[in-house]
């Protein structure tokens, strides 16, 4: 069994209310930094923890929390990140559904910590039951004197507020967020000015993920110094996976980042292996934005050493030949699935959730889901690969967000590593249409050059 | 104006709109939307959007650019219980397909539309966020997950059983 920091006590019966999660040592992290450090002291133990941005980009916490801008007399916010809608990704809603005490928590510190006396949860709409269970816990931890004025007598005001989006991807991006929650459309905006200076209402502000919230917790218990001295490298502490797709144990796991992927695949303990004694074909190790990755480079690096759970090693190689951590969201797909049309459902939802703004996205993505289209219903040729991968380069880069990258990677990465199987379908026409290209070589051992 | 909120539904307005600073009650539009949805049939009428806007002193277009925006505000009537499909990649793999054309089948209707008797919506969807419990659908505030078949028969009685039982 791994280390569980954030997870430890999702089993107990309970959990989810104040009495018990009190009872299991909760709100012990808030009592000690509301009480016993100064705001710089918090900030530098999150700094020393190595935390990463567990969102997707991994951007030093600490690092991101000393941006923000105090200028004398405006108000500052913290924004939780809870609009989780990268496929493959549910780990927020895991934490938040079970463990809601354990974000509100995490959320109080680090108002603390950024002087943030109205905190607000950007909940994706869709979660509107998860959305009454974090309000059900405020309404709990207010009662308890965890929230509200003057908390544990420090002077300190914080009230958290539950904000619910509507069905928009792009919103995650947190310009898009901060626009969203001042009633706007999901535009996201041009930086700088970076939302630390001008965020919600032009005020500075921090969006931080759930899971990164809540790993404030653990990190303020034992501190920051113990906290990374878990996991690898620059990899430290613990990170949720969700795991999904053609394996057996579907669901959240909390792993260290030293497990192999290997293990994580086949051990009991995680994903237990590829579901109805099918291989491994490939796997989207982050979310769905980053690259797809055969079995062959999955498991072992291009060096032909073991891959790990971890940033560093899931990135090693660069686009070339590997891939990223991304958000977790860690999407298996075994030898009956076909490259292409997962390909198409992932352009497809880049589509539907480009904001329009930009053209080379707007324009690429629907182009780029035609395109797809076309070469899955039997109907492509050859350089139609060719202008896919000329549409992804123009995108990429391009846009003002982030949108923009993600929609393009996938495309790029399947053609990459899979472009035999683009062109089987293209040669193939009809027995596209009722076979699979399968397997193939996909899972061989790779050419490791001396 | 015929379409308005009873007190409970202006209580809710009031809680929400307190939740942001003064002068900044726009930021309560997406949660009033929800709410008008909710409170007006499942769908936001024109006539429902310029309500929100009165009520929130914001212009109608203010509205109305939002509404458009995002895809859980329902610009055109909906069924009772309306069945959106999640179809993006991993509830693909995990076999959407065949859970969609059943429900296809079984409800008579394509995705966009409405059964003749008004009882359920088909949409497709982008993720949802509950790739783990794939094939998955949200009808109204909750997800069923872990679609089949038989699942699906079971719920499409159990929701037909309600509407029989309020008649």
């Amino acid at each position: 069994m791994g280390v569980k920091l954030l997870l430890e006590k999702a089993n107990v019966p309970g959990i989810r209310s104040y009495d018990v999660y009190r009872r299991e040592g909760g709100y012990s992290a808030a009592e000690k930094a509301l009480k016993e450090m100064t705001i710089e002291s918090i900030v530098e133990e999150v700094k020393k923890s190595g935390l990463r941005g567990r969102g997707g980009a991994g951007f030093p916490a600490g690092m991101k929390w000393s941006f923000i801008a105090k200028p004398e007399g405006v108000p500052r916010h913290l924004v939780c990140n809870a609009d989780e809608s990268e496929p493959g990704t549910f780990k927020d809603r895991y934490l938040m559904e079970f463990l809601p005490h354990l974000l509100l928590e995490g959320l109080l510190i680090s108002s603390f910590a950024l002087g943030s006396n109205d905190t607000y949860i950007y909940i994706r709409g869709e979660y509107a039951w998860v959305a009454d269970i974090l309000e059900e816990a405020i309404v709990e931890a207010t009662k308890n004197g965890w929230l509200g004025k003057n908390i544990l007598g420090t002077g300190f005001d914080c009230m958290i507020h539950v904000h619910r989006g509507a069905g928009a991807y792009i919103c995650g991006e947190e310009t898009a967020l901060i626009e969203s929650l001042e009633g706007k459309r999901g535009n996201p905006r041009i930086k700088p000015p970076f939302p630390a200076i001008q965020g919600l209402w032009m005020r500075p502000t921090v969006v931080n993920n759930v899971e990164t919230l809540a790993a404030v917790v653990p990190i303020i218990k034992m501190g920051g110094d113990e906290y990374a001295k878990i996991g690898v490298g620059r990899s430290t502490g613990t990170k949720l996976i969700s795991a999904c797709g053609n394996i057996n144990k579907p669901g959240v796991y909390e792993i260290d980042m030293t497990i192999s992927v290997e293990d994580f695949i086949y051990s009991d303990e995680y994903c237990g292996g590829i579901a109805n004694g099918k291989k491994l074909k490939a796997c989207i190790p982050g979310g769905s934005s980053v690259p797809i990755l055969p079995a062959n480079l999955l498991l072992k690096t291009a060096k032909g050493e073991t891959r790990y759970m971890n940033y560093e090693s899931l990135s090693d190689g660069g686009f070339a030949t590997g891939s990223m951590m991304g958000s977790g969201g860690f999407i298996i797909l075994d030898e009956d699935q076909c490259i292409v049309k997962n390909t198409l459902t992932l352009a497809r939802f880049y589509r539907h959730e480009s904001c329009g703004q930009c053209s080379p996205c707007r324009e690429g993505t629907g182009w780029m889901e035609k395109i797809l289209q076309k070469i899955e219903s039997g109907k492509g040729e050859v350089s139609d690969i060719d202008l896919l991968w000329d549409i992804q380069r123009k995108i990429e880069g391009n846009t003002i967000c982030p949108l923009g990258d993600a929609a393009a990677w996938p495309v790029a990465a399947a053609i990459r590593h899979f472009r035999d199987e683009f062109e089987w379908h293209i040669h193939n026409r009809e027995l596209s249409q009722t076979s699979n290209f399968g397997l193939q070589h996909y899972a061989d051992p790779i050419h490791v050059p001396a | 104006m015929s379409l308005q909120f009873n007190n409970e539904q202006m209580t809710e307005f009031k809680r929400l709109v307190a939740r942001y600073p003064e002068g900044k009650q726009k930021s309560a539009l997406l949660p009033v939307l929800h709410l008008a949805q909710d409170s007006f049939g499942g769908w936001l009428p024109t006539e429902a959007m310029d309500y929100v806007a009165v009520l929130l002193n914001i212009e109608p277009i203010e509205v109305y650019e939002v509404a458009t925006f995002y895809s859980m505000y329902n610009l055109k009537p909906v069924g009772k219980f309306v069945f959106e499909v999640c179809q993006t990649g991993p509830c693909m793999v995990s076999g959407s397909e065949n859970i969609i054309t059943y429900i296809q089948k079984q409800l008579g209707i394509q995705p966009g539309e409405t059964t003749k008797d008004g009882i359920f919506t088909l949409k497709l969807v982008e993720c949802l966020g509950a790739c783990g419990y794939a094939p998955m659908m949200q009808v109204g505030k909750i997800y069923r997950e872990h679609l089949t078949k038989e699942k699906v028969d079971a719920i499409i009685a159990e929701y037909r059983m309600q509407v029989a039982a309020k008649n």
